[in-house]
């Protein structure tokens, strides 16, 4: 029996598309619907469920709520900036200034501390940092501190923690991109009487926009979204907006209140986004190819 | 007349091997200059030693009379043509062709007027909307040209820009290039490995081999006097033979070939009896079917083995009698000679000033 073409690419269609539909719609547009129903409802006086927008009311009226999240959002902004920073160079270095055989080698570098758990990644971090950890040890013996002091528990440590978790997703997007930018376009540049700042923001960023762009989305959201990092590094004062949602579900079981925050932070994260890409003018298809 | 780069032994070793070998040359003011050599000959290396992109390892470089050692390729009066011409894709033809005056700080109602006069010179008016990909090979040629000649450079490098071009295109871009260079009378730099653009358009040609120069010329002394062996074999086709002197006359010479052929030609430098010697003779120099009046011709007996028809470059391919031996021979298409066919036994001949001999090594 002969079976025709379009029919056996149709079910090959099936046979692959099935399970990714599955997954999206069973895991998460399934638990979505719910904890949208969820955000809507509260209890009144007497304990009977209502519909309300209470939960969301009560994010604007509370200031720790929403200044959390615009401490979140400004805070990830910041980490994504700095990360691509520190990236750009590393990258830079990886992709043109080594020579091809140690290129795998340094990427590969670069991947190992990922082998490891962000919790393990990040508890090494507070022994190197607290107050009587590693470096406190050591200076402490060098004689140029006197007293020891607790390094942990501050914003600083808590963005350099969440920049150092999201490099590897800034750095391989651009290395990518780099890989794809042909020396000589940095050469005629330079031929042409273009200094270095000239070149990295008239050649060399220009070229690499889509990588930064995709690099930024990944670490943004994975900043936005973490809650490791922040709880263990960062102090009383350095909330997160995970540590809510975190709080609203476990501690206070309000789960109508942390559905609410839940979806807050998914509508500030896409629309973060949307800027970006507007501002770049970048389109998400062309970015995430 | 004003010499704008000067190069004195200038060599360049990469760790054990060496690229560049000892190389010296002089270009003067408005000259058209190229550098002719196989892949791997150094030429691109020796260009971009001119450029700044490499440090020499000994030797100095010249332009204008300044000593360029330590100057960046951004603070050398010279621009490169890029093999893939390296247009910035995310520019205009106008932003491309600016690029370099906005870093001079120019001022902008200025740069306009230097980049429509240059696309103007360019034969590409109106194309500074244009992105770089919706203009065809040619046309980005001649941008890339525009680019570097904008910022007036003393010499103008140009690393085989038309490489990439398909042969009906190249043929066009020669003829153009070298009107461009007549009117705008900059230094041009021409690196090659091909010997037809180095010869159309060159004022002189520097033949290049393994890190040295064989012989720099004009295009007609390198074809007709070469200097070294290496030179008669890359430029123009040639036929060679290996032989030894056999009589060694004040001016001419008779010379035994291998397959045991008697030739007698010019003795253009000091030979020593039964010397082995390559002689070299060009397509053209063979008439087929001599004259039995010229007496004074080298004649001997051929097979055709082929005929390779190429309108004004039609060749015989022949075999001298009993012998493996390949020869090229010119057929001129003057319909004189529509009777030869392949297998026929034809006679050829040829003027003893015509071959030239290099003794063997």
């Amino acid at each position: 029996m002969k079976i025709s073409g379009r029919h056996s690419i149709q079910w090959t269609l099936v046979f692959f598309l099935t399970p990714v539909i599955l997954w999206l719609f069973l895991l998460i547009v399934l638990p979505h619907i719910d904890l949208l129903f969820m955000s809507f409802r509260t209890e009144d006086d007497s304990g009977r469920m209502l519909w309300s927008l209470g939960n969301y009311m009560r994010f604007f009226s509370e200031p720790i709520y929403w200044l959390t999240f615009v401490r979140t959002a400004i805070y990830s902004i910041l980490v994504t900036f700095l990360t691509f920073v520190i990236a750009l160079p590393v990258a830079f270095y990886i992709s043109k200034v080594t020579a091809p055989r140690f290129q795998v080698f340094l990427t590969l570098l670069l991947l190992l501390p990922f082998w490891v758990s962000e919790l393990v990644r990040v508890y090494g971090w507070m022994i190197l940092l607290r107050e009587s950890g590693v470096i406190n040890h050591f200076l402490l013996k060098l004689g140029i501190l006197d007293r020891p002091i607790e390094m942990l528990y501050n914003d600083v440590t808590m963005i350099m923690g969440l920049v150092y978790t999201s490099m590897l997703f800034m750095v391989v997007p651009l290395i990518g991109v780099l890989d794809s930018l042909d020396d000589s376009l940095i050469e005629a540049a330079y031929d042409l009487g273009a200094g270095m700042w000239s070149i990295l923001f008239k050649i060399i960023i220009p070229h690499a926009v889509p990588g930064i762009v995709s690099g930024s989305i990944v670490v943004f959201m994975l900043t936005l979204g973490n809650y490791l990092t922040p709880n263990l590094m960062g102090g009383k004062n350095s909330l997160w907006f995970t540590e809510q949602i975190y709080n609203q579900f476990i501690a206070s079981f309000n789960w109508n209140q942390g559905s609410a925050f839940g979806f807050l932070l998914l509508i500030l994260s896409s629309l973060v986004i949307w800027v970006g890409l507007r501002l770049t003018n970048q389109k998400l298809t062309r970015v995430v190819k | 007349m004003q010499i704008d780069l000067s190069v004195q032994d200038v060599t360049k070793k990469f760790e054990e091997f060496t690229a560049v070998d000892t190389v010296s040359f002089e270009v003067n003011q408005g000259d058209f200059f190229s550098i002719l050599g196989p892949s791997g000959c150094g030429k691109t290396t020796l260009l971009r030693m001119i450029a700044g992109f490499t440090e020499p390892t000994a030797g100095t470089i010249h332009i204008r009379g300044l000593d360029m050692a330590g100057i960046a390729p951004n603070k050398r009066p010279v621009n490169l043509i890029f093999q893939q011409l390296a247009l910035f894709p995310m520019m205009s033809v106008e932003e491309n062709i600016a690029f370099g005056l906005h870093r001079r700080r120019e001022k902008k109602a200025a740069i306009r007027k230097k980049v429509d006069a240059i696309l103007q010179r360019v034969d590409l008016p109106g194309f500074g909307e244009k992105k770089v990909d919706q203009l065809s090979g040619g046309q980005k040629q001649r941008v890339a040209i525009a680019r570097c000649l904008v910022l007036n450079p003393t010499v103008l490098l140009l690393d085989e820009p038309l490489g990439a071009l398909d042969l009906k295109l190249r043929e066009q871009m020669k003829v153009e290039l070298k009107k461009l260079q007549n009117n705008v009378g900059t230094t041009f730099i021409y690196i090659t490995h091909d010997q037809s653009e180095a010869m159309v358009m060159s004022d002189h040609v520097a033949v290049m081999n393994e890190g040295r120069f064989e012989q720099v010329d004009t295009p007609q002394n390198l074809y007709n006097k070469p200097k070294t062996p290496f030179v008669a074999r890359f430029v123009g086709e040639n036929n060679s033979w290996s032989g030894t002197i056999h009589q060694l006359g004040e001016t001419h010479m008779e010379i035994r070939t291998d397959e045991g052929l008697i030739f007698k030609t010019k003795a253009t430098q000091q030979f020593r009896p039964a010397q082995g010697v390559d002689l070299f003779l060009r397509p053209e120099a063979m008439v087929i079917q001599p004259d039995p009046a010229l007496t004074e011709l080298n004649r001997f007996e051929v097979v055709v083995s082929s005929i390779l028809f190429d309108g004004a470059n039609s060749q015989l391919l022949v075999n001298p009698l009993d012998s493996k031996k390949e020869l090229i021979v010119a057929l001129p298409q003057n319909r004189q000679y529509d009777y030869i066919e392949e297998g026929d036994k034809i006679e050829v001949g040829w003027d003893k000033n015509s071959g030239i001999c290099f003794p063997q090594k």
